[in-house]
């Protein structure tokens, strides 16, 4: 009954255990869809939300009523102004939604009604400010050359593609490495796999592993779409692109683990799950820069895996930098991944 | 050749509650060992001290004449081992099962030799979550044998099985001591023990309050209504036990 050759016709158990996560996870079509599904879902709701704005006219209000005629006259001429009528009581409204940006009031001189903190009020505000004084017969001492250059890969939605799929890649990794430790967990199918002489080294780097194969199309289809329906420029090499992609799976499938190392409960994981990422969907740049926040954080901003997985994936994507361009990132990525997987090893509860 | 089973006064106490209580048993090679004893008494605690998944607050445990603290990866290959309420991933089949078990031992039985003595060749293919109790409880045992193990410790085969499910997995036990394995296990079925064991030991409140073959515990203890009627095992357990029901 015994039959000797190794295993018994078995991989390595490395590779059995990589096996099982893998059927495991394409097994539930769910979760398979979502991780495909969510890069381009984000990209589209994001690119629709904040489009670019180069040429669109800045949004002037002015009183409803005679009064206005002459201002009307004026700023419609003006290609760059878009104009309506904001009948009296709805003015703060208007502005505080963004429906215009200024409303100007008729007199001599005119008033701006805006709010100084917003952006595209002071920019709408200078606009009509320049419309009317021309107007009003200003002589400019001299008007500039104008130099416009398009840059691809300059506008918004480039900037946030690279960010959508390193924050896919995370919450891939540390999701699902995280899940499905918890439920072998609960299931006591840890505790009856370490009866065996099964080594635990092998069985934690397996679904760290298992991750690697879902890498490319998780990497691939957003680049694609970014490319396909934004002209997103690709500048990168696939070896970089592959190169800083694959460092950054493995250092969150690492942290996946160590998250889910003690856990023994499905909220107990959603909830140290978020607490992990939630801070760095806000604070690593994904949506806004991160050189937003004071100087006082930026070193912890710095050292999160997420701002050096994303500002490594840009890099490579967006400018053509090579890995050892960015090998400040990486360096960054793999502390994160050998300290993360060492602590796992350590305190991972097997029972 | 050393015993397969050797424990000095084993002692295990979780907070205010004393599971094991100074127990102490040998178990010889190419015996078939059983643990009875109601819920609560120390079965479990004792059989995963054993087992090398447990550490005792004090006593000492000899395996097959190795000890866990030095020989824990030779223990691994060697055992078999089945736990009481372990569930295999749901979506895995039957066979990528066992293949995965099987590729932790270096030595071992062959998958389509595994899947004839289990009779799970016709679920094969099937997913786990698919099968029924006894066909999942013959995969679980499947799995312990899979490493031709010298010695094989289960905790409650039986729990939760019909009795054609039962009488299955006993051909399978059977089978195995006729190849010269050793069995430990804790079960709360006397015609189980009856039927399988060579000796059992009733175990209560952690300690050990009765150790010897089936036949001799029944003529030596069965209550003496009992001698014209023969007297059974169970007669014994309810005396020694006490006939109040108890909760885990």
């Amino acid at each position: 009954m015994t039959s000797n050759d190794t295993r018994g016709g078995a991989h390595h158990p490395l590779i059995e255990l990589t096996l099982a996560r893998l059927r495991e996870f394409v097994r539930e079509p769910e979760a398979l869809f979502w991780s495909f599904l969510f890069p381009i879902v984000m990209t589209i709701a994001m690119a629709i939300a904040f489009p670019s704005r180069a040429s669109q006219a800045v949004r002037v209000g002015v009183p409803s009523g005679a009064a206005s005629d002459g201002l009307r006259k004026t700023l419609a001429a003006d290609v760059g102004i878009a104009l309506r009528d904001v009948p009296e009581g709805d003015e703060l409204r208007e502005l505080r939604e963004g429906t215009v940006h200024v409303i100007v009031h008729p007199g001599d001189p005119p008033t701006y009604r805006f709010d100084p903190s917003r952006d595209e009020s002071r920019v709408a505000r200078l606009v009509v400010d320049n419309a009317l004084k021309r107007a009003a017969g200003r002589a400019d001492p001299w008007s500039a050359r104008e130099d416009a250059v398009a840059i691809a890969g300059s506008r918004y939605v480039d900037w946030l593609i690279p960010g959508i799929l390193g924050l896919g890649i995370m919450n891939n990794g540390m999701w699902s490495i995280g899940f499905m430790t918890v439920q072998a967990r609960l299931r006591k199918l840890l505790k009856r796999l370490v009866a065996s002489p099964m080594r635990k080294r092998e069985f934690l780097m397996a679904p760290v592993l298992a991750r690697l194969l879902f890498l490319t199309p998780e990497v691939a289809v957003p680049l694609l779409f970014g490319w396909l329906a934004f002209g997103m420029p690709i500048r990168g090499s696939v070896m970089s692109i592959a190169g800083v992609a694959l460092i950054g799976a493995l250092t969150f499938g690492a942290i996946g683990l160590l998250v889910g190392s003690r856990v023994r409960t499905f909220e107990a994981i959603s909830g140290l799950m978020n607490l992990m990422s939630v801070p760095m969907w806000v604070l690593s740049g994904v949506f806004f820069s991160a050189s937003n926040f004071p100087a006082v954080v930026q070193p912890v901003i710095q050292a999160l895996p997420l701002t050096a997985f994303v500002d490594a994936l840009r890099a490579v994507v967006l400018e053509g930098s090579t890995l050892t361009a960015v090998r400040g990132e990486l360096m960054i990525l793999a502390t994160w991944m050998v300290l993360s997987f060492a602590i796992a090893l350590r305190i991972f509860k097997w029972r | 050749m050393p015993l397969a089973v050797s424990c000095r006064e084993l002692r295990k106490r979780y907070g205010d509650v004393i599971a094991v209580d100074g127990l102490s048993l040998d178990v010889h090679r190419g015996e078939c060992f059983g643990l009875l004893g109601p819920n609560g008494a120390g079965k479990t605690t004792t059989i995963e001290i054993l087992e090398g998944l447990l550490t005792p607050d004090t006593g000492d445990v000899e395996v097959l004449g190795l000890r866990w603290k030095t020989h824990e990866r030779e223990l691994r290959h060697r055992l078999g081992i089945q736990l009481q309420e372990s569930q295999f991933t749901d979506k895995l089949t039957v066979e990528e099962t066992l293949r995965l078990f099987r590729s932790f031992y270096a030595q071992g039985r062959s998958i389509d030799a595994l899947l004839a003595m289990v009779e799970l060749e016709s679920k094969r293919r099937s997913w786990v979550v698919k099968l029924s109790g006894g066909q999942k409880q013959r995969l679980s045992i499947a799995c312990a044998l899979v490493g031709d193990p010298d010695l094989l410790f289960l905790d409650e085969p039986s729990t939760g099985l019909d009795p054609q499910s039962r009488r299955q997995l006993w051909s399978v036990l059977q089978t195995f001591r006729a190849g010269g394995g050793t069995i430990v296990l804790t079960t709360h079925y006397m015609d189980e023990a009856e039927v399988l064991c060579d000796r059992v030991a009733i175990v209560d409140h952690g300690r050990m309050i009765a150790l010897d073959t089936p036949k001799a515990l029944v003529s030596a203890l069965a209550a003496p209504k009992m001698v014209v009627q023969e007297g059974t095992l169970e007669d014994v357990f309810m005396s020694l036990t006490g006939r109040h029901l108890r909760d885990e």
